[in-house]
Formats: C-alpha cells, structure tokens, sequence
C-alpha cells in the first residue's frame, strides 16, 4: 500500500488550492443577489437628504400610483405592527425607519415596494418628504459642547449625547509613574472613519409561508445564527420555523456583523403579503448607511526613562458611533479589545479612558478586519512609541527592542489584564530586519537627506488578540461566542463536515478540511464543508474578528479527535486486538509493533456502519462546540519604505515587508491570501480612505468615485515572511491570521511617512496621508514651491 | 441606481440621428461610450426621456492623416487610440492622455469625441486637443459647421454643440518637425480623473529654441483651459529652466481650481505650476527626438 502522508492527504501546512476558486471564476458562486423565487417583490429604500431634521409628514401618494408600486411601508406603518425601532448588538435601539426624525445623512425613512426594482425606484424618488432642519452634531467635540442638540431625544430623559464612559487599568499607578518620568510624549491621532467596502453589498431574500408559518431568510450575515436567535427573540418568528441562509458571501471585513433595517423590512413586507421580498443595497447606500468602522479621536501619552523604557501609558479616547450605537463589539466589551493598547511592550502601568458619542453619522463602529478596536490600539501604541523614539533620537527598532515582551516572560499577564499566550517578538523582528536590510537603508536615507532627497522607514511591531472568545468573558447580547463543528463520516469513507461560523471568502471550504485530513487520514478532497444554513450548521457566533480558526478550527479538530477514538475501537475489533494494542501511526490505525496489520480510517467507517462491534452505536459521527481556554496572540514586523516627491508630495511604497507569525500554518498559499488582502486594505486606510462631510453633514464621498479602493497599479509588492509560534492551548497550535495585516500595517505606513519627514520635525501626519497633506508640510517648511 | 425610464432609438445614419435630435431637442441625448452619460443617469443626474444610441451608425471609426491634418472619427474609442501607430509616432500627447484615461474597461467603450461633447473640464482629451490647436466637426439640421477648439467650451457641462447637433469629428493639424507633446496627470489613484493635469505641445526652431508652444490645463477651472499667456511667453526662447519656470508661473495664474475632495485649491494651484514645468520638459526632450 501507498504511504499516506500529509502532503498526499492535503494536511495541515500544505499548499491546497482555494477548492472556492472554481465555481468563482467561472461566475457560478451564488450570491444574495442570485436568489430569484416566483412572484417576488423588491424594496428600495427612501433616504433622508439630511444629517439631522425633523419629519413633518410622508406623503406616499404619487409613489403608489406609480405601475408596478405595491405599497410604501414608513414608520407609522412599522408602529403598528411593534417595528419602528429595533435592538443593535450594542444594546442600543436603532430606528428602522425614522419616523420622529433623520439622526444622519441617508438614514432610511420609508421603503417601497413594487414588482419590479425598476418600480420601486420610480416609486421611491416620487415620495414627498417633509423635512425640517435641525442643527448637526458632527464630531464628539460638537457633541459635548454645552448646548449641542440632543441626537437621541427619543430616548427618554436624554438630555446628552454621551454613550458610555469605559475605563481600563490603573489611574493612579499610571500618573504616578508619569509624575517621575524623566520622558513623556503626547500624541493625538484621529484614526478616521473608514468603511469595509466588501464588494457584495449587503442584502437579503425574505420568503415567508403563510401556510406554514414558515420563513426562510436569504441573508448577507456573517453570523447566521446569531442573527436568527436576535430575530427570534424580537420578533414574532419562532426559531425552528425560521432558516437563516447566508450563501457565498462576497467579502463582509465586519459590515455583514450588524443587523439592518433593509433585513427587517424585507421580512415584514413578505409576512404581510406572503410573497417573498428582496433588497439588495447599492454601492453608495452601502457606504453612506451601513456600519464605518474606527472613528477614534485619541491622546496617547507614554512615560519612560531616558535610555528609553516605556514605564507607563495613558489613552484618553473620544469614539465617534454616529445616531445609534450599532457597533458590534462583545457585550461586556464596549470598547471592544482597545485595552490591549500596550500592544508588544512590557509596560508596568497603563490607563485608558474612552467616552462614546452619538453625532449625525450612520451607526457602526464594526470590527473592519480587525478583533474588535484592535486596530485602533495598535495604531495608537506603535505611532505613539515612534514618537518616543523621536524625541529621544533613539532608532525605533532599538526603543522596540528594549521595550519588547522577553519570549521567557510568556504566558505574560499585561497590566491591562490580559494574559498573552505566546510569543516571540525579537525573532519576528530580526527576520524582517534582515529581509528588508534595515541598517543599510538608514545609511541611505541619510544619504538622500544631505541630497534633499524624501525617504522614509517605517516599523511596526503589532500584537494582535483574536479567537473570541471564553465565555466567561465573551458574550453577544447573552450568546456565548463559541462555536460549533459537526463532522459525519459516510460508510464509504468520504466526509461531511458542518460548521457554525461562515466564510466570506476566507477559504473555509479548503483550510478545514485539511485539519479534518490531516486528523483522520483522509484525503482532503474527500471532505466537503457546509456552513451558512441553519437548518443544518451546528450553532455558532460566526465569522468575524480572527475567530474562525481559532475558535472552529479548534472544534473542527476534537470532533476529528473524538471520531478517531471511536474509530480506534472499532479497529481494535476489526482486528481483533485490544484497543491499547492499537496505535494511530502514519494516518492510519495499527497494531502495535506489526505496521504491517493496519486499518485505514476509510476501512474503519464502513465497518462502522456495517460491522461496528456489540454494544457500539453504529456510525462515525461527532458535533463539538469549542469553549477557548483564552484568546490568541499573533504578531508580527512590518517595514516599509517609502520614497516622496519634494516638489508634489506624490510618493511610492518601494518595498513592505510583512512578518507574520499566526501559530500553526494550516494552508500557507492562503494565510498568504490573507496578508495581501490584509496589507492592501491597510495601505488604503493609510493613505487613501476616510469618509468625509461637510459642515452639513453631508457626505463628500459616498460612492467608490470618491472613496478609493487602491488599484493593482498602486499596490505595493508585499514581500512576505514568518516565524511560527503555536499557541500553547489550541488543540493544532493555530492563532487566526486574516487580520494582522490590516492591524500591523496602518502604523507601519503612517511611521513611514513621519519618518520621511522627522529631520524636519514632523511628529504625525493624520490619515489618510495624501500626497497634497505631505505637500502643506514641504511647503511649510520651505522645501516644496 | 436605477435610471429613470427612456425611449432608445438606433438610427444607422448621421442624418436620422439628426433628425431623431431635431424631433426632440433637449429632450433627447446622444449615447456614444455610454461611461458619462450613463453614470448621471443612475444618478438621476440626468433624466432624458430619448436616448439616440449613435453606435451603429458605421464609418465613424477611423483615425487617418488627410492634408495634413489627422482626423478622428465620433466613434473612436479611447482604446483605438492606444493602438494607434500612428497616434504613437506623431503625437505621444494623446498617447500619453489616453492611457492614463479610466481604466482599460472604460477605455474599450469610451470616445474622444463624447469625452470633449460632454463638457467636463475634469476630462483628458480637453486640455490635449487645446495644446494641439484642435477643430472640431459638428454636423446638425443646418448642415456641417468646424468649430476651433478654443471656443468649443462655453462652461462647466456647456459646449457649443446645438441640441440637434452631432460632434462627428476631431481636427488636429499634423504637427511640423522638431515637435513633440507630452501629458502629466496628478491624479489620486489610477484611473481617477485628475486632480489637475497639463498638457503640453512644443515645436522647436533650428536653433533649438522654442518656436511655438501650446498648453492646455485639465480640472483647473470650470472649463478647460487654454493658457495663451504661456504660450507667447514661450515663443522664440531657450527652454531652460528659468523659462519653464516662468511658464509655470503662468499657467498657475490661469488656473483658476475649488477646493474639492480631490485636494485643497492652493495643492492644485502648485501643481499646475510643476506639471506644466515638467510637461514642458518631456515635449521639449520629445521635440529633440527623445522619449
Ligand atoms: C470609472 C470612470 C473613470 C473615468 N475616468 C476618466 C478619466 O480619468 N479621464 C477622462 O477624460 N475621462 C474619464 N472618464 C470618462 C470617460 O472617458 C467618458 O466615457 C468620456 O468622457 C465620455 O465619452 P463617452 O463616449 O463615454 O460619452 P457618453 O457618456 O456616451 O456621452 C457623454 C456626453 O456627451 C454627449 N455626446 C457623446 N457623444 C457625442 C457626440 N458624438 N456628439 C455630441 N454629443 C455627444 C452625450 O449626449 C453626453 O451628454 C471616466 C469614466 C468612468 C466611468
């Protein structure tokens, strides 16, 4: 017999093509937007022209004499039926359509129904609003003033627009180490408002039985049943006679986390009328309403001695959520994992300190590739230790170096509260030094600064927190974020595998199959992976915030595990030995000492099913639901070199090189995926994204005219490298990866950029960097005309 | 997203094309490329109630030398123009502009003549076909009339086109020896339209000196813009650095840019001054036989 190995099972580590990419290219993946049932109907929404006014009256009778408008649902309809508002993941309220008033620009106001799309639309731009305007609230300088207007007067005895307040370490421990401080720096950074732009907009199918009470819900959802167990408890659906099915998804980064009004008002309108009824966003009303991510105004302060030991940091954060608080950030987390902001340095004390604020912007505040404000925190932490390094002219690899978590101080406990699990920042960081040859670029920068010539270096040593999470922390309106895997192995040998989290093009359908081969000993192509349905997917919190892996790879390998014990015995019977006689070696069952008496798990499941021993139950089959020990801690350097235009500020990345370490590499061609998508997004972020208003309120960029996705053309050529760390308690060692690069970067870019400009005592530049910003700067200084 | 509702008409001649325009007048739009016009239509931005589609009307795709003048036909496509050879060898200037035009998809479909009927100084081929000393053919109920470029725009979406008038051909006059043109678009990504961009053509005497130039500014003011005042200034001199600068200087004067998403006015202001250096520069080098 052939040797198995894990390279002819497609095991963990190995290079298996995305199995995803062929219905893909060929145009056969089934989108939302595929979904045609008989006799459906399609909504589109009205939206408010303005950032804050009061709603007089809604006259819808033009719109329904429109051929082909069926009715105009608006929010005293929604009254009626209990509608008008709903719950956000944040415990917030969210109108679903405004009735009292408009809190933003674009904000949905009433919802046209038509036979046609064509229909609706005709219908939906002859709907007569009548709007009063009120005074903007724009950004949490504007919110707090005294006298600002009240955003949510909906809520009763609101007389602010403060959100939350959430405080993280220690005060006092904190100011006392910043009053002996021989060093301090302050730095304010606004991290802007971006949006995740996945290129499938969000939307939904609503097909409800009047006769069976069915309702079958076609959704843009990257937590299918998270989301049907939030519908059932707010709505009359009942859980069982309601089917979430979230087909491929076309990117979600975090905007396919919140539940939004388009959702509910598609089902409505299908249980009223018992036809089913589609709504499909476009581009623009996906920019312009559904969930931003960051909006962060911060100052970031740390202490440190004079040869450079960071001995404490101060955060003081004013977070912009817009009209409601739709963020989705674990329950007992409101501002998500911001508090591992002393990112990968051994810092003693730390204190954070964050307001929340409604201002008239659309809700979110969604994880964008990123495990919950850690973007934020990294983005803050590795800006502000380049600042450090600055000000004492010290090279930031050398402050990094010195601050640097020591690899024998993990597990580390950070002052913040977290314990890290693993890590080993130095190694990461010597391989990108000598990936990138950093000493020899310094010599040329300096020689391109006597020339007056712009170069810049930037470093960036992230920690990231991903795999929420414990339960007895991590939790969704009450859900344990845990999930779920369901394995069945068919008589033949072939296997079935079913999860509850849900792939937006992170490749599920190839990477958990190879940890299923690489535990049972079958070949990878013989595993087919479901997800999305939850008729048939084991429960699950879903996709988002680096969890997939970390969370139902690990269910994924002890269903494996627990279906490799029973197999075991039923091989032991096969072969008529005891089970202790028998060993799992080179993936398959043998008799110890006698290689050459072996069963192949193959050979096992069709005596499982046809031949299992007495007093077995039949069959090869586990479900396992995954409750993590603790969370992972990937990390990594970037570098990244940049070349500026004296005279225009235009500039070119000229080399990046990224080092991540995620633990075991389950399928390397695809972490590798990841960290291009990853990088590409945070090279946007960086200088090209950041949706803008006018005094108004009124959004400046709300289509991909104006808010850039960067092209091939201006994507810099990542070069990529790894260490490998495994996390000590994942059942195969494995951290998640899909987020790193967008998390690390950012920083990376911006350090760039200041450092092309330090000489000059530049300190920050705010995003997005453009090249008309570093031009205000060379002009300033005398350099550019 | 959705466009409001229109009659679309295909006629398969210029005069039923005219005619189709003259029977509804403001109503009715022409649809060449489709990639302005149909954008402002899923806008609402524009909501015309005849779409006359001029695509099937055939013959109008050439590009050829006649007279010494090269004539571009109403249906040629910004991507016929970057497989031109002759495009290439005689004028780099619209090589230069085309490619940097959108992106390839757009390119396949979008014309030369639509991109300056439409009347967006944002637009490429404006500042170009100024640079060059352009005609252009407009054909409508009372027969052909040839309009210089330099009074083609009237203002922001305004040309001189007459509702029932049909742009069916660019002019460009061959340019003499010792020429050469060049096109330096800012632009925030690929494929945007400029933040600003200068288009220069220059043709050298024996000595080497400037003997005539023709400079034409992109997205620096409601409508293209022809710098006459540069293009005297150049005339008869040594193209040194001191002159470039000095042209420079005049072109920004002209400008005339808002402050937009794209950047602030003063940014604009300054490049319009380096492009033109550098635009300048490269016609220059391209005059002497460079590249
Ligand atoms: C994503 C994108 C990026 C773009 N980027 C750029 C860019 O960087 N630079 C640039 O210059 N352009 C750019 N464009 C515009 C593109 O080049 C346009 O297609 C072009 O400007 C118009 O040409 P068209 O043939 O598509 O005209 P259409 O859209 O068909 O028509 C435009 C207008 O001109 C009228 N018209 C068209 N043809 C004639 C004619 N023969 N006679 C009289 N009137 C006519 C129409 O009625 C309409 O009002 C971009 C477009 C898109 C979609």
């Amino acid at each position: 017999m052939t040797e198995i190995t894990s390279e002819s099972l497609g095991g963990i580590g190995q290079w298996v093509k995305r199995k995803e990419d062929p219905r893909f290219v060929h145009g056969k993946g089934k989108f939302v937007e595929d979904i045609y049932l008989p006799g459906m109907v399609y909504g589109v929404f009205v939206r408010s022209p303005y950032a804050h006014a009061k709603i007089n009256g809604i006259n819808t009778e033009a719109a329904l004499k429109v051929p082909g408008v069926i009715t105009v649902v608006t929010a005293e309809v929604l009254k009626g039926l209990k509608l008008d508002w709903m719950p956000t993941l944040a415990g917030d309220t969210q109108a679903v359509l405004a009735g009292d008033k408009a809190r933003f620009q674009s904000q949905e106001v009433a919802f046209v129904v038509a036979k046609t799309q064509y229909a609706a639309a005709d219908g939906a731009a002859v709907v007569e609003v009548d709007y009063e305007e009120l005074p903007v609230v724009m950004d949490p300088e504007a919110a707090k003033a005294p006298g600002a207007p009240v955003i949510r007067d909906d809520k009763e005895g609101k007389k602010d627009n403060h959100i939350f307040n959430w405080k993280s370490g220690d005060a006092e421990a904190t100011d006392k180490a910043f009053a002996e401080a021989e060093v301090t720096i302050s730095q304010h950074t606004h991290y802007q408002r971006v949006h995740p732009a996945p290129m499938e907009t969000c939307g939904c199918v609503a097909d409800y039985s009047k006769i069976t009470g069915q309702m079958d819900l076609y959704i843009t959802s990257q937590a299918p049943h998270a989301h049907r167990t939030v519908f059932a408890m707010i709505s009359p659906f009942q859980e069982h006679k309601t089917r979430f099915i979230s087909p491929d998804l076309g990117g979600g980064f975090g905007n396919k986390v919140p539940i939004y009004p388009g959702y509910v008002l598609a089902a409505g309108v299908s249980f009223l009328t018992g036809l089913p009824c589609k709504w499909i966003e476009t581009r623009s009303e996906n920019i312009q309403s559904t969930g931003f991510a960051r909006d962060y105004h911060t100052t970031t302060e740390l202490a440190a001695t004079k040869d450079g030991k960071i001995t404490a940091l101060r955060v003081n954060t004013q977070a912009d959520h817009g009209a409601f608080d739709a963020q989705a950030s674990p329950t007992k987390w409101p501002a998500g994992l911001f508090n591992i902001c002393t990112g990968s340095y051994d810092i003693g004390a730390a204190s954070i300190n964050l307001d929340a604020y409604y201002t008239n912007k659309a809700p979110g505040g969604v994880a964008y590739r990123c495990s919950f404000r850690v973007t934020e925190a990294s983005y803050i932490i590795e800006r502000a230790v380049d600042a450090l390094a600055q000000k004492l002219n010290m090279d930031p690899v050398e402050l990094r170096l010195k601050n640097f978590i020591q690899p024998d101080q993990f597990p580390y406990k950070s002052c913040t509260g977290w314990e890290y699990d693993s890590g080993n920042y130095q190694a990461a960081m010597q391989v990108a030094l000598d990936k990138i040859g950093y000493p020899e670029l310094r010599k040329e920068q300096a020689e391109k600064r006597a020339r007056g010539e712009l170069m810049g270096i930037g470093v960036s040593s992230f920690t990231e927190i991903v795999g929420a999470g414990p339960r007895k922390d991590f939790d969704i309106l009450g859900l344990s974020m845990n999930d779920g895997a369901s394995i069945v192995v068919h008589p033949t040998g072939t296997v079935t595998a079913r999860l509850g989290v849900k792939s937006q093009g992170q490749g599920h359908e190839t990477t958990f199959p190879q940890i299923i081969a690489e535990e049972l000993g079958i070949p990878q192509e013989n595993i087919k992976l479901e997800e999305g349905d939850t008729d048939t997917a084991p429960y699950g919190l879903g996709t988002y915030g680096s969890r997939s892996t970390p969370m139902a790879g690990a269910s994924t390998a002890m269903a494996a595990r627990k279906i490799r014990a029973k197999a075991q015995k039923i091989a032991a019977s096969m072969m008529e030995v005891s089970e202790e006689d028998v060993e799992w070696k080179n993936y398959k069952f043998q008799v110890k000492g006698v290689p050459e008496k072996s069963k192949t798990m193959a050979e096992v499941a069709f005596a499982a099913y046809t031949a299992a021993p007495e007093g077995m139950e039949m069959g090869l089959e586990a479900t396992v639901y995954y409750d993590a020990p603790n969370l992972t801690f990937p990390f990594g350097t970037y570098i990244c070199v940049i070349d500026i235009d004296n005279q225009t500020g235009e500039f070119k990345v000229r080399r990046f090189v990224a080092v991540d370490d995620c633990g075991t590499i389950i399928n390397p061609m695809i972490v590798e995926g990841q960290i291009h998508g990853g990088l590409t997004e945070g090279f946007a972020i960086a200088t090209m994204q950041e949706i803008r208003f006018d005094e108004q309120g009124n959004i400046l960029n709300g289509s991909f005219m104006d808010y850039l996705l960067p092209t091939a053309v201006e994507t810099p050529v990542w070069e990529l490298d790894k260490t490998v760390t495994p996390s000590p308690h994942h059942p195969i060692g494995a951290k998640g990866v899909g987020e790193s690069p967008n998390v690390g970067s950012v920083p990376a870019f911006v350090n760039a950029f200041v450092d092309a400009l330090s000489h000059l005592g530049v300190t920050h530049i705010d995003m997005p960097v453009t090249p008309w910003k570093i031009w205000q700067i060379l002009k300033e200084k005398g350099i550019a005309e | 997203m959705i466009p409001g509702s229109f009659e679309y008409h295909t006629p398969s001649s210029i005069s039923d094309a005219v005619a189709l325009l003259q029977q509804y007048g403001e109503e009715a739009k022409i649809l060449s490329g489709g990639h302005s016009l149909v954008p402002m239509m899923k806008l609402r931005i524009a909501e015309p109630e005849h779409i006359v589609d001029i695509n099937g009307i055939a013959g109008l795709d050439y590009i050829k030398e006649e007279g010494g003048v090269l004539k571009i036909g109403a249906l040629v496509r910004e991507s016929d123009l970057e497989h031109s050879d002759l495009i290439a060898s005689k004028f780099p200037i619209i090589a230069d502009a085309a490619k940097l035009i959108a992106d390839p998809l757009v390119r396949n479909r979008a014309t030369v003549a639509g991109n300056l009927a439409h009347g967006d100084p944002a637009n490429d081929h404006p500042a170009v076909m100024l640079a060059l000393g352009a005609e252009v053919v407009l054909t409508g109920g009372s027969g052909e009339r040839v309009v210089p470029i330099s009074e083609f725009f009237v203002d922001l979406l305004e040309t001189a086109l007459k509702p029932d008038e049909i742009l069916t051909e660019v002019r460009i006059p061959m340019p003499p020896a010792n020429s050469g043109g060049a096109y330096f678009k800012i632009e925030r990504r690929v494929g945007d339209f400029a933040i600003i961009a200068v288009a220069a053509q220059v043709t050298l005497d024996a000595s080497g000196n400037c003997a005539s130039a023709g400079i034409g500014l992109t997205n620096s003011g409601p409508t293209p813009i022809k710098v006459t005042a540069a293009e005297a200034y150049l005339a008869g001199k040594a193209l040194d650095d001191a002159t470039l600068s000095e042209a420079g200087n005049l072109a920004e004067a002209a400008s005339d840019p808002t402050s937009d998403t794209r950047a602030p006015a003063e940014y604009k202001k300054a490049m319009v001054k380096q492009m033109t250096i550098r635009a300048l520069r490269r016609a220059a080098e391209r005059a002497k036989g460079g590249n």
